[in-house]
Order: structure tokens, then sequence, then C-alpha cells
């Protein structure tokens, strides 16, 4: 299949502007006659769905929550980049995009990573006006902070709480359009398949998760804002219900599944501490901003604290390796997410993590306390201050930057980490893959569209920090709302469709078919159990480090854990007349099946390592990500015809008109 | 501690159970005092699975306190008895060895119980859709730095906003009253510029839908601030009360004429 990306010709920084004026628009009479189905109320979804209905469309919007202000992008903690270069510090448009594609590995699309960058300015001004209540300084200007792989602070931020608060103000504008009628809200609903009319999108089959019954809804087009799938390992950041099923469900109606293999490992999240652990907790990577990596330099040390013998307190500064710094100078504690994962792996590997298990490296506060007690004690006037008093108000200063994280920190420890250092360790946090979109963020199958997460199209093979609150809102309030207009235009003089045409029919007995196989096993084991095991597999050969064994193994390994899934899973309960989320988890479970086995043959594929995809057949002598952009500069668009056979791989060649491809390096 | 036994008391409704609810006695061995409560419940759920039981069906998504989608009454306490603190991130550290647990939904007639542990708190969308929102459309947006904001004001609105909508206010309250919620949103959005052009009609508009949805009135107890998790202040009920005290003295709703409510 060729792949057309549809990015506009001409200068990069003129193409959004002159695409934009330039695009066919639909008048506000047609706008009433048009209806476009949102599935998703995150920050993509809710911010489209509210842009959509001030436009005049009619929009349905699904969410499988209880609310639309419960979806994922509330737990967002850090922050939202924007080129405002409110600090004087030599931002701009060129170096948030250059910073971006740098930060991928250059295997993002330049002309999108540059309208990004570009709307990215309007998000805040938006944000603001909607009541967001970011950070501020005395003056009563916004406050910024530096994220990783950059060297200016462009993030915007409120506490430690940025995509809830960001969030909230996307509900509110959604809220308002629902008060107003534009939109109509449909809480507790799942898509569980898109309808195709004639090759193009034109509705979904939704289950209504309180009763179990199957909603057959028909629109002229279909945006999908449904997430990322970093819930196929399982233990992940992401809460317990994101799931892959829409976009996955729309793979197997045609759509193509991009770089599915770009998965980003979150260096700092509080790590696993048993068995029954059902999540892992990000503590933000502004921490890195204030907080120190180490581990002890002797494996001694290390054991020792490992057996509970000595604590991080008992290693003098001369016996610690703070090796982000030690490797990384440049960069030092802020290098993007998948450099420190990977170093904290290595660490850990040759024997000096911290934690009983092994895996964990300390993040170390003490340095950053001391100086900022200093530097309050010099304000207050206080000369010569007692040590303590030190501590004290370093302590004060850090509460107020990180108090919400410290407590959480504790709260799920039962440490304090004003006084001993935290342990961390990388965890599964979000999906650079996703469903392959054109320069419109429509996908293969016209009329229906990607925007968020479950899309690919920015952050290449590694995402930056406060990244993706930037690009879900700036897909959903400035991009989207103008490019589905360019499908729409054709739209119309077409009347509505009807939601009893066989073709709906047809999708809603797909779905029940799932579901009756499903109920119908009966076995001896639970949905959770097997999906415990497929996150085991994917995080032991598909996670931080691959190799083409392992992956070959796992391959293997996930396509006979599907049979046994088939055979013995035991899904309680009845399919109708009954709030059942067992059954709700088994259908995600399902589809995690088909998309880990398309991650690993998308890993094996990709014989080199870049961003959050490291092969260890393919680094440097130093151990860094080693690129081969001779051989896969280009976007592995996947289209996937059911379990008899392979995947089959198109590829969009990735053109860099304006980058230079280099080796990154943040030493 | 890592092999506590617990009797845990859950409330059943609905499904194989009365549709009335009843309570039912589980007991569980080897619990971990590193788990959260949630986890704890999902091991109790693995064993009801195995034993072809009906699970116990309770609402969780984010499991780190910010979704706002867990709730559950644990001895009394929506959220359990820690302060602070949502059902996700109590961890059974806080609870002992031998301990009877008492698990229920909330209790409030605007939340229906849907089944076992799950409540519908639609209602507060509907409160929100009212007019907990800064009419303005995408676009329409001058430079963030056009309008200051004092660091206390900006400090104030965010205490108010970080409310995560779990409705432990309401379950808490003995008259099932909704005042924290709806005052959170309004002391959030009066206390900032942009919000505070339309501060009176929210005010009217928000208690009017809370009337409507049947919440009970607020009579000052203030267990609403004791159990919630985000520890929002009653000062925003006070505040609410006077916005809706002048907004009812000097609005006039004539001015909605064809404005509707956005």
């Amino acid at each position: 299949m060729a792949l057309n990306g549809k990015v506009p010709a001409g200068n990069l920084t003129e193409k959004w502007t002159k695409y934009r004026a330039s695009m066919p628009l639909v008048a506000p009479n047609n706008k009433r006659r048009l209806d476009i189905i949102v599935v998703g109320s995150g920050l993509a979804g809710a911010a489209a769905a509210a842009s959509l209905g001030e436009l005049g469309y009619n929009v349905k919007c699904f969410t499988f929550h209880d609310s639309p202000r419960r979806a994922h992008s509330i737990a967002a903690q850090g922050g939202i980049n924007a080129a405002k270069n409110y600090r004087n510090d030599g931002d701009s448009t060129y170096r948030l995009f250059y910073d971006t594609i740098k930060g991928g590995d250059y295997r993002a699309r330049e002309a999108n990573v540059y309208r990004l960058a570009e709307v990215s300015a309007s998000i805040i001004d938006q944000a603001v006006a909607q009541g967001v209540p970011f950070a501020r300084e005395y003056g009563g200007l916004l406050d910024n902070r530096s994220f990783g792989g950059v060297q200016v602070s462009r993030t915007f931020y409120a506490r430690g709480q940025t995509g809830q608060q960001l969030l909230i103000g996307a509900y509110q504008s959604l809220s308002r359009q629902i008060s107003l009628g534009s939109v109509e809200m449909y809480n507790r609903h799942e898509m569980l398949d898109v309808v195709l009319v004639d090759g193009k999108a034109r509705g979904i089959i939704a289950r209504n998760l309180l009763t179990g019954e199957l909603e057959r809804h028909a629109a002229h087009a279909v945006v999908l804002a449904t997430g990322g799938y970093g819930n196929v390992f399982y233990l992940s950041t992401n809460a317990m219900m994101c799931n892959v099923t829409a976009a996955w469900r729309s793979v197997r109606r045609g759509a193509l599944m991009a770089n599915p293999c770009f998965t980003q490992i979150h260096p700092t999240c509080i790590p696993v501490s048993g068995d029954y652990q059902s999540k892992l907790t990000l503590m933000s990577e502004s921490l890195r901003n204030d907080g120190r990596v180490w581990v002890p330099k002797k494996q001694e040390d290390a054991a020792a604290i490992r057996s509970g013998h000595k604590n991080a307190l008992d290693i003098p500064e001369e016996d610690r390796d703070y090796f982000l710094e030690r490797r990384y100078p440049a960069f030092g504690n802020l290098v993007p997410r998948d450099v420190a994962s990977r170093a904290a792996k290595i660490a850990c590997d040759e024997g000096l993590g911290v934690a009983p298990t092994g895996l964990a490296v300390y993040l170390d506060f003490s340095a950053a306390i001391e100086r900022y007690g200093r530097s309050k004690a010099g304000v207050m006037g206080l000369h010569n201050p007692e040590h303590k008093k030190v501590i004290e108000l370093g302590q004060n200063v850090v509460e107020e930057k990180y108090g919400n994280l410290f407590a959480m920190y504790e709260k799920i420890t039962g440490e304090n980490p004003y006084v001993m250092p935290m342990k961390i360790y990388p965890a599964v946090h979000y999906t650079m893959g996703g469903l392959w979109v054109d320069y419109n963020l429509e996908t293969n199958i016209p009329g229906l569209f990607a925007a968020g997460e479950c899309n690919f199209s920015d952050h290449g093979a590694n995402r930056l920090g406060a990244s993706a609150l930037m690009q879900g809102l700036a897909d959903g309030y400035f991009v989207l709302p103008y490019t589905i207009g360019n499908f729409l235009s054709n739209d119309i003089r077409t009347p509505k469709f009807d939601p009893n045409s066989a073709e709906f029919l047809q999708a809603e007995a797909d779905v029940k078919g799932r579901i009756d196989q499903l109920m119908g096993v009966q076995g001896k084991q639970s949905v959770e159990s097997f999906h415990r095991r497929l996150g085991k597999i994917m995080w032991e050969k598909c996670g931080m480090a691959r190799n083409a064994e392992g992956l070959t193994a796992a391959r293997r390994q996930i396509q006979e854990l599907r049979e046994e899934f088939y055979k013995d899973v035991f899904v309680p309960g009845s399919a109708t007349g009954d709030y059942n989320p067992e059954l709700e988890k088994a259908l995600r479970v399902a589809d995690f099946f088909e998309m880990g086995e398309l991650m690993v043959v998308d890993a094996l594929n990709r014989e080199e390592s870049c961003g959050g995809h490291f092969r260890e057949e393919h680094q440097t002598e130093e151990g860094e990500a080693l690129r081969d952009d001779a051989n896969f500069a280009y976007v592995a668009a996947w289209a996937y015809n059911g379990w008899d056979t392979d995947p089959v791989l198109n590829k969009e060649e990735l053109v860099f008109e304006n980058v230079e491809l280099k080796s990154r390096s943040y030493k | 501690m890592e092999n506590m036994h617990l009797k845990l008391k859950i409330w059943r409704q609905g499904g194989k159970f009365s549709k009335k609810g009843e309570f039912v006695t589980y007991e569980l061995d080897n619990v971990s005092e590193h788990m959260s409560f949630l986890e704890m419940l999902d091991v109790l759920n693995e064993k009801l699975i195995t034993q072809r039981e009906e699970p116990v069906a309770f609402e969780h998504d984010c499991r780190e306190g910010i979704c706002g989608t867990c709730s559950m009454v644990i001895n009394g306490h929506p959220h359990g008895p820690n302060a602070g603190t949502t059902t996700c991130q109590l961890h059974m550290r806080f609870f002992r060895d031998g301990d009877t647990i008492t698990v229920e939904p909330f209790r409030a007639k605007s939340f229906p119980v849907v089944k076992d542990l799950v409540v519908e708190r639609a209602a507060f969308d509907r409160i929100i859709q009212a007019g907990g929102f800064v009419s303005i459309n995408t676009g329409q947006a001058q430079d963030a730095n056009a309008i200051p904001v004092s660091k206390e004001s900006a400090t104030a609105s965010f205490d108010a906003a970080a409310c995560i909508g779990c409705g432990a206010c309401v379950a808490a309250c003995p008259n099932a009253s909704a005042m924290l919620f709806v005052s959170a949103k309004v002391s959030h959005l009066a206390l900032l510029p942009q919000g505070k052009v339309e501060a009176k009609r929210r005010a009217l508009a928000m208690v009017k839908q809370m009337d409507l949805e049947g919440f009970g009135n607020c009579s000052n107890v203030t267990a609403c601030e004791a159990e919630c998790p985000k520890e929002i202040s009653v000062e925003n009920i006070a505040r609410l009360n006077r916005e809706y005290i002048s907004a009812a003295f000097v609005y006039d709703e004539k001015e909605e004429k064809g404005g509707g409510a956005g």
C-alpha cells in the first residue's frame, strides 16, 4: 500500500499557515447537518468534542468512564511544553520543533512536529482563558520549569497535577457544549467496533456497560482519541482501564498500526513491591530538576542496602555514583527518558540496585534541599544559619514545588523522601506508536481520524517530557477541528447514515460473536491472570532491551498464551442485563494479545536501536543506541489480517528537509 | 507484615445478590501491608473467581488518587480512615492482623447504587454542565500573560480546583449535601479574573441544579472537609454562599434571554 502523508508543499515554517488558509471549509448551515462521533474524553477527545461542538457540528462523545472527567490524561503530573519564550532563554518554535525531532531520535514526521510546536503557544492561552490555575510568580505571570532533553525552561505546570487541571479545563468546555446541546455525551459506553460504509468510517458499535446492550451509532466521521496501549505490559503507569480496543478494532477493519514497538519506559517510577501489584506509580520527571540519581559505587554496599544492613545515608559521598551526571555531563539528570531508563537498568544489571528485588536506584534531593535552604536563609537575612535550619527551610521550598508527589511517595512506600532518598525504577508509561495518520490526522480509512496518544504522529521513537499534554490538546483544539473539514466538505450533501443498515447490523453481530465466544469458554483462569502473564512476556522480552532471540520466543509464547486464553478463561456473570467489569476486561485483554504480538513483530523488524526501542544487537561501544538511518528512517505501518497470516509491513519514508540526522548525544 | 488475616464485611447488591443489598462476610489470608486497599480487593476477587463466585464490583481506574473513580465507605469513612487519602492510595499497613473491615458504597439518594460498591455520580456532571465553566470558545483567548494573576489568587484557586469529583463529601454529609463540590468549582473559577466575569450567574445556575438533583442542604457539619481526600476547605462553602446571596439580590434573570446556559 502506498502511504501518502499528505504533507503540504512549501517551507516548513509556512506549511500549516498556508494549508489552513486554503483548506476547504464547511459552511455553518452545513455543519449543522453533519454528525461526528468522538471516542474518548481525555485531553484530545474532550478538546476535539468541545471545539467541534462550538463550530456547529453535531457531536456524540463516548467514554467508558462514569464521567468524561476521569480520562487518564488527568493523571499527567509534570507539565505542558509551549514555545512561549517567556523566560527569554532562547526558546522558539523552531527550537521546540528541533528538540522534539531530536528527542524522538529522528523517527517523526517533520511537518507534523513543526505544526505541534507552532500551535503550542495557543494551548497555554486557551487553558488560561478557561481558568486553568497554572503556577505563577509573585509578579502574577506564569512560571516555568525544565524537563528532560531540553536546555530551556518551557514547561508550564500546575503543581504536580497539570494533567488534572488541563483536563478539567477541557471537561468544562465539553460540559458547556453538552449544556448547549451541540455535544451528546455517552458515559459508560465502550466502543467495540468501527463501522465502514463503502470503505469510509461512518459509525461505531458501542456497549452500554451498565446494561450490556450493544448500540449502533452512525455519523459522517469518527474521531478516535482513545489513548495508548501501555497496558499491554500489564504493569504500567497507565490507569487500569486504559486499553487498545478501539484502535485495535480499527486495525482489524483495515487501519494501519504504526511503529507499535515504540514504547516509552519512564525512568522515575515507584518500584514493584510484590506479585499482587496492579499498577505502577509515576514520580514526575520534574523531580529530576532537583533530584540526583545515584547508586553505590561498590557492589558490597548495594548488597548491604538490599539486605537491610545499610541505608542510603550510610553511603559516603565518595562512594556514590551519580551515573547520569557522569555519563551525560551536558544534560546530567535531565537526559531524555529513554536514556535515563537504560542507564538505570545498566546500573541494576551490574548488581548496584538498591531495593530488595535489586531493581531500584536512588533519586536524592538532599543537595537541592541544602541549596534552596541556603538561598532562602539568605533571603530571610539569616547569617550563618544552623545546618538544621537550612534543611528545614530547604524542605519547605521542596515541599512547595513537589509536595503532592512527596506525599504520594510516602503514602505508597511508607518512607519519608525528605530524609531518605526516593527509590525509583523505570516503568512503562507511554506509547509513541499508534494508528497511522496523515497530516490531517486521518487514518488510511477515510473518515476515521485519530488524535492524541492513540496516533503515532509526533513523538518518533521517544517522547520528551511534558509533550503528551501538548500533543493531545494541539490535536483536539487546534488541528483536528480544521482538518476534519477537509473530509467533511465532500459530505455536505450526504444524508445521515442509517444505523439499521446492513453494515451496522453485521458489525454488531460480529461484536456479539466476540462476546459470546468469551462468555462461552467457562474455563478456570481469571482474565487478570492471563493479562499478568502477557505483561510479563512483554516486559521481559519487548521491554527496555530487546534482541532477536527473545523477541522470536516472545511471539511464540504470546500465541500459545492466546490459545490458552480462548480455551481456559473464565468470565463470570452475564453479558447482558448486568454490569460486568470482568467481561469488559476480557474483551480488552483479547485485543492486547494481538497488539502485543504485533509489537514484537515490529521490534523484530526494526534492526536498529532508536529512542525507546533498544535492540541489544545494535549499540555503540559505550552502550548507546545505534540508529540505522540508511535502512530504517521510515514509519513501519502494519496491516493485520488475523492470526493465520503474518502482519504486512507498509513503509512511509521519513524525509528530513530541515534537520540534519545526527547521532543523538546528550554528553 | 506479610501475612495478615482479615474479615471483610462487604456490601453486595444486584447480580446474584438481592436488589436491596446485603452484607456478606469474606475471610482473606496472606494480605501484605504493602498492598493498596484495592489490590487487597483484587486478591479477594481473584479468589472468588477461582471459586466460580461473582467478584465484588467496585470502581477504580488511575490508582494514584487523581481520577476520582474509586469510592466506597471503609469502616464508616468515605475513602477509609486516613485523612487526605483516596481508597486507591490507602495501604494495608494501616490495618492490623485480625481486623474486621466493613466496606459499603457511598450512600446518597442522588448517587444510586449500580452494583455492590459502584454508584452513579452523573449528577455531578450535570451540575458542572449547568454553569461550571468559563464561556469561551477555542481560539478566542488572548496571550496567557496579558492578565497577571496574583500568586495568592492562583494558589487559592488551585486549592479549590484540586477537587477530584469523587463524591466523598456527599457520602460524608448527614444531609447528603453537595455544597463542598459545588463551592469548590464556584471558588476555583471566581478566584480567577477569567472566571470572575460570570461568577454570579454560575453560582445561581449550579446551586439550582444541585437542588434539582436532590442533594440535601448544608448544615455546617463540616464532615465533608474532614473526609475529602483532597482536603478541600469548607471556606469554599462560605465563598459560595457570598456569591450566591449577592447574586440572588442583584442578578436579573432577564439577562438570560437568548443566552442559554452557555
